[in-house]
């Protein structure tokens, strides 16, 4: 197996083995979408309206959950050092980490949502799109994380500083893929809002891995 | 690029910017002094009555809050590239500069948007990438002061700033796309009559060089800092 694929896969499998950072994520998200209704009212036309936009903002929370350990852990107990030295270039290390991360939260979170979206009274056209949505614009959370991770992997609270650097880069995001939903609600048709959710992603996952890679260089005394 | 790398060495900043301190301050006075006098002084506005004074402390602020996050983003890029000394320190410097102007405007907007649109705040697509900004800078300068080393802090916070400048068109975009209720800028377009347009630009001048003195004389309490620090630990200055 290809040295990328390893890391890939090793990532994974430490996301869903030790301290199941998948699981809580999913569990996270589905508790969001609970007490959202229980804070605005049960009113069900009420949450179809905003049902699009709190599954995103859930979605994008949830992902941040196990943001700051993508670096950290290997960075702590020095397995980073060894990973840096490998033939792999940096680059192709946090584009494994970003995709591992991506597999193991926001695609999980993807396949979660269209039930989520029932507990919103979305109607299953606005469901699709919220799907197709969250499908396109997860991999741009998890590569932006990835920057912030990588900037914050040498801070002991880098979980409490990660949110706040990444979160406004990450509202094109939430603005096109809620958008999205909202637009399917109103029959006006989605298909702009996420080629510009698409294009959004395929630009950050392009270019984040030599930002982050710059940065885990840098914390790493290069 | 000769000229920029000159004063990349502390000590011709020192000696440059002592002279155009003073120089830059007495001039931020004036065009402030006269800036507000025209301001006060011109007629209401047929519409907004006196509330139109607020454009003269809102619009600069909120130029000047931009250009801050251009400053910003070329102090890093010199910094990251060329590792230029002087833009790391020029870079901390701008940043609470950035934020504090960004407030201002934001705060001013509401408080003109109050009687202008009935209401303190409205979801429009520039309050909103406003106070994106506010965001964007506010976690520069967590970074910043999270990160104990302080070349790594530098690098760091110059790659943040640098994704923030990649980023911040697409916000614009996007928040764009998504609501529009701000008037259209009324400046360039020559729909601003000149009785509000010449307090307007120099009040603009005159935050202007606001900035540009705070951040010289920030920058320079910088490098007086680190060369107390370096003298305390007993090496050569």
């Amino acid at each position: 197996m290809s040295p990328f694929f390893t890391l890939l896969a090793r990532d994974i499998k430490l996301a869903a083995r030790s301290g199941g950072s998948a699981f809580l994520a999913l569990s996270f998200f589905a508790l969001v979408a609970t007490l959202v209704p229980l804070g605005v009212g049960a009113n069900l036309g009420l949450l179809t309206r905003v049902g699009g936009g709190v599954l995103w903002v859930g979605a994008v929370l949830a992902a941040l959950l196990s943001l700051d350990r993508l670096f950290q852990g290997d960075f702590e107990d020095g397995s980073l050092d060894l990973i840096a030295l490998a033939p792999l270039p940096l680059e192709l290390t946090a584009l494994a980490k970003m995709l591992a991360h991506w597999l193991s939260t926001g695609a999980a979170l993807t396949l979660l949502s269209p039930l989520l979206a029932l507990l919103f009274n979305l109607p299953p056209a606005a469901t699709w799109t919220l799907f197709l949505s969250l499908l396109l614009g997860t991999p741009a959370v998890s590569a932006v994380g990835a920057i912030g991770a990588s900037l914050t992997l040498s801070l002991k609270r880098g979980g409490l500083i990660l949110p706040l650097i990444i979160l406004p880069l990450l509202s094109p995001a939430v603005i096109f893929g809620a958008g999205a939903v909202s637009l399917t609600l109103d029959r006006l048709g989605a298909g702009g809002a996420l080629s510009l959710l698409a294009a959004f992603s395929a630009g950050a996952v392009l270019l984040s891995p030599f930002a982050a890679a710059a940065s885990v260089r840098l914390n790493l005394g290069g | 690029m000769n000229w920029l790398f000159r004063y990349a060495n502390p000590h011709n900043f020192m000696r440059l910017s002592g002279v155009l301190l003073p120089i830059t301050a007495i001039a931020t006075a004036l065009c402030l002094g006269v800036g507000l006098y025209l301001g006060f002084t011109a007629p209401p506005d047929y519409q907004q009555g006196r509330t139109v004074l607020i454009l003269f402390i809102h619009v600069p602020a909120a130029t000047v809050a931009m250009s801050i996050y251009g400053a910003l983003a070329v102090c890093s890029l010199l910094s990251l590239v060329w590792r230029h000394p002087l833009s790391d320190i020029a870079a901390r410097a701008a940043a609470p500069f950035g934020a504090v102007f960004t407030a201002l405007g934001l705060i001013t907007g509401a408080l003109w948007g109050k009687p202008m649109w009935g209401t303190y705040w409205v979801w429009d697509a520039r309050l909103t990438s406003f106070l994106l900004l506010l965001f964007l800078y506010i976690g520069y300068m967590a970074l910043w002061n999270a990160i104990e080393d302080e070349t790594r802090a530098a690098r760091a916070a110059a790659i943040l700033a640098l994704v923030g400048a990649v980023n911040i068109p697409i916000i614009k975009f996007s928040v764009e796309w998504w609501s529009t209720l701000h008037q259209g800028e009324s400046i360039v377009s020559g729909k601003l009559a000149p009785v509000f347009l010449a307090p307007l630009l120099i009040m603009m001048l005159g935050y202007m060089l606001l900035f540009v003195s705070l951040w010289m004389l920030r920058i320079r309490t910088a490098i007086l800092e680190r060369r107390a620090r370096t003298l305390m630990q007993g090496g050569a200055a």
